[in-house]
């Protein structure tokens, strides 16, 4: 194998070996909110005028379980090995940086859309989904997670605490989903709150990848991957250039 | 042909501390290269800077010829590191970490030489026991195989017997030395300095950053220009000897002379002093010797 495909392995190989805590987990808390939020609104919103609110509700979950599990995989991944000192065992070998970022983002895209699939598939017996356009739904769970996973990489560059890591978390990462219309659609909100949350990218993926079930959403699914894919290129090449200076890896 | 380790006029700052002014060095192929100096002297820094973990703020290191910066592919292939730290990946068993280790290396159906590491390090039997459940001389053990599992040709050793017991140390030293004998280079940094002086042809010495000393290893020995003479006697330490004693307890006398002249004269005047010799020991020096006095004069 490659040096490329054995670091993806491994960064897989990684979260798989200790799967109740990198899918069970997760699973676990969307299926609770899905519970929770379904049991007090359902019956009383109609999404997009048709869409009920539990079937609403679940690609939200399902992709802010993407995000942030793609997040949670580099992130951690990145500061375990800094803190243990084991990333000597990456920084040793003739991988360049370019290997080393796609090998890593790589991972944390499976991760994400293996979190994402078994959301899903622990969701369907319980709420009617349609399924109207799957690839738009493969191409935001995938450039949406990719995003993360280049976001989780910066964050578990830069920190030197894993409690720094849990900031960049629960301080950046989770705001930004929970505000990005995961339980509710952005029209409902007040126009400034509208306004304010086309400024957040988290919102694009969540919107495009719900349009992939439900064929509606609240902007065209083009001008959201559009959105999304900017960010991953200036996200993506940030990281690139932080990796190729050795910022706090190569000294 | 190039050597196997080239080092230019290499400078590294870190903050306020100049840990490396300007260390030249040359290794050539096939050669057991020991790396001494106290804590903090940059011996971890001249080595990450050849394995890239450390840029150079000036100066060049090339392994086998191979520039580390600009062509730091082949010259990353050509290194085998053991890490001073302990290190190891809690979610890996130790055939994992090596496989994992030789995958990075772009080596491909590498089993035989796995295999062939392992059962030198004695790792066999604990092939498939996950790392965290190993003792810490296992670890190491762990960290000499990952070092290898590309067959590097110039293989670096930071402290690799820091804290092991004499089984291992034996065993690891009987292995890299074959290794040295079939053409690999081996650099060593080591405290224990009988090590240094048994294993290798040639030394470095290392002090605040720079090379204060570096010579074959009997050079460096001949260097120290003493010896010591310990003795017993029944009877008093003539006056005229008192001047080169350097320590000694109660009976003991322990005489810091420069040639074998002056062992003679020595026991001349303990003889005129009526004294009788009980017991007498001629200390030859050794590393220790040659370090101490090295590191006092630079």
């Amino acid at each position: 194998m490659s040096g490329f495909a054995t670091l993806f392995h491994k960064e897989v190989l990684r979260f798989w070996k200790v799967g109740t805590q990198t899918i069970g987990a997760p699973v676990l808390t969307a299926v609770l909110f899905l519970f929770i939020f379904g049991h007090v609104m359902e019956g009383r919103v109609r999404m997009y005028d048709s869409v009920p609110y539990t079937a609403f509700l679940v690609p939200g979950l399902v992709m802010m379980a993407v995000l942030q599990n793609a997040f949670a995989n580099t992130s951690s991944s990145l500061i375990q090995s800094k803190i243990t000192g084991n990333i000597i065992f990456v920084l040793l070998p003739p991988l360049s940086y370019g290997e080393f970022f796609a090998a890593y983002v790589l991972a944390a895209v499976v991760r994400g859309m293996v979190v994402g699939a078994a959301v899903m598939l622990v969701t369907l017996p319980f709420v009617d989904v349609e399924f109207r356009h799957p690839l738009w739904i493969i191409a935001f769970a995938s450039c949406g997670s990719a995003v993360l996973g280049a976001l989780g990489m910066m964050a578990g560059i830069w920190a030197e605490k894993i409690d720094q890591v849990a900031a960049f978390q629960n301080f950046l990462v989770m705001p930004l989903t929970f505000l990005s219309g995961v339980f509710y659609s952005i029209h409902s909100l007040p126009a400034f709150w509208q306004g304010l949350s086309h400024f957040n990218p988290f919102f694009y993926m969540i919107d495009g990848f719900r349009y992939g079930f439900f064929g509606v959403s609240d902007v065209h699914p083009l001008r959201s991957l559009a959105v999304v894919g900017v960010f991953l290129a200036v996200v993506s090449g940030l990281t690139l250039v932080v990796l190729r200076s050795g910022y706090k890896l190569r000294h | 042909m190039p050597a196997a380790i080239e080092i230019r006029d290499v400078h590294k700052r870190f903050g306020d501390l100049q840990a490396l002014s300007g260390i030249d060095l040359e290794v050539p192929r096939g050669e057991f290269f020991g790396l001494l100096g106290p804590n903090g002297a940059g011996k971890t820094t001249l080595i990450s800077v050849l394995a890239g973990l450390v840029r150079a703020d000036r100066g060049s290191a090339h392994v086998m010829g191979h520039d580390v910066r600009s062509d730091y592919r082949a010259a990353r292939r050509s290194l085998g590191v053991v890490p001073q730290e302990l290190v190891f990946d809690p979610f890996f068993t130790v055939r994992e970490t090596l496989d994992i280790q030789s995958g990075y290396f772009g080596m491909r159906d590498n089993r035989a030489w796995i295999d062939e590491v392992m059962h030198n390090l004695d790792l066999s039997s604990k092939a498939d026991v996950n790392m965290r459940a190993l003792s810490g001389g296992m670890k190491r053990r762990v960290l000499v195989a990952q070092a290898l599992v590309h067959k590097p040709p110039v293989i670096i050793l930071d402290e690799p017997t820091a804290g092991v017991d004499v089984e291992l140390r034996q065993a690891l030293w009987r292995f890299i030395r074959r290794l040295n004998r079939d053409g690999h280079t081996i650099v060593l940094t080591t405290h224990y300095l009988e090590e240094a002086e048994a294993l290798c042809a040639r030394i470095a010495m290392l002090k605040q950053g720079r090379v204060v000393a570096l010579d074959s290893t009997p050079n460096l020995l001949k260097r120290v220009h003493h010896l010591l003479l310990r003795l017993r006697l029944a009877g008093e330490l003539p006056e005229e000897l008192r001047a080169f004693e350097h320590g000694g307890a109660e009976d003991a006398h322990i005489l810091r002379l420069k040639t074998y002249d002056d062992v003679e004269q020595a026991l001349a005047s303990i003889r005129r002093a009526g004294s009788r010799i009980e017991e007498m020991e001629l200390v030859q020096p050794d590393l220790e010797d040659a370090f101490v006095d090295v590191m006092r004069r630079s």
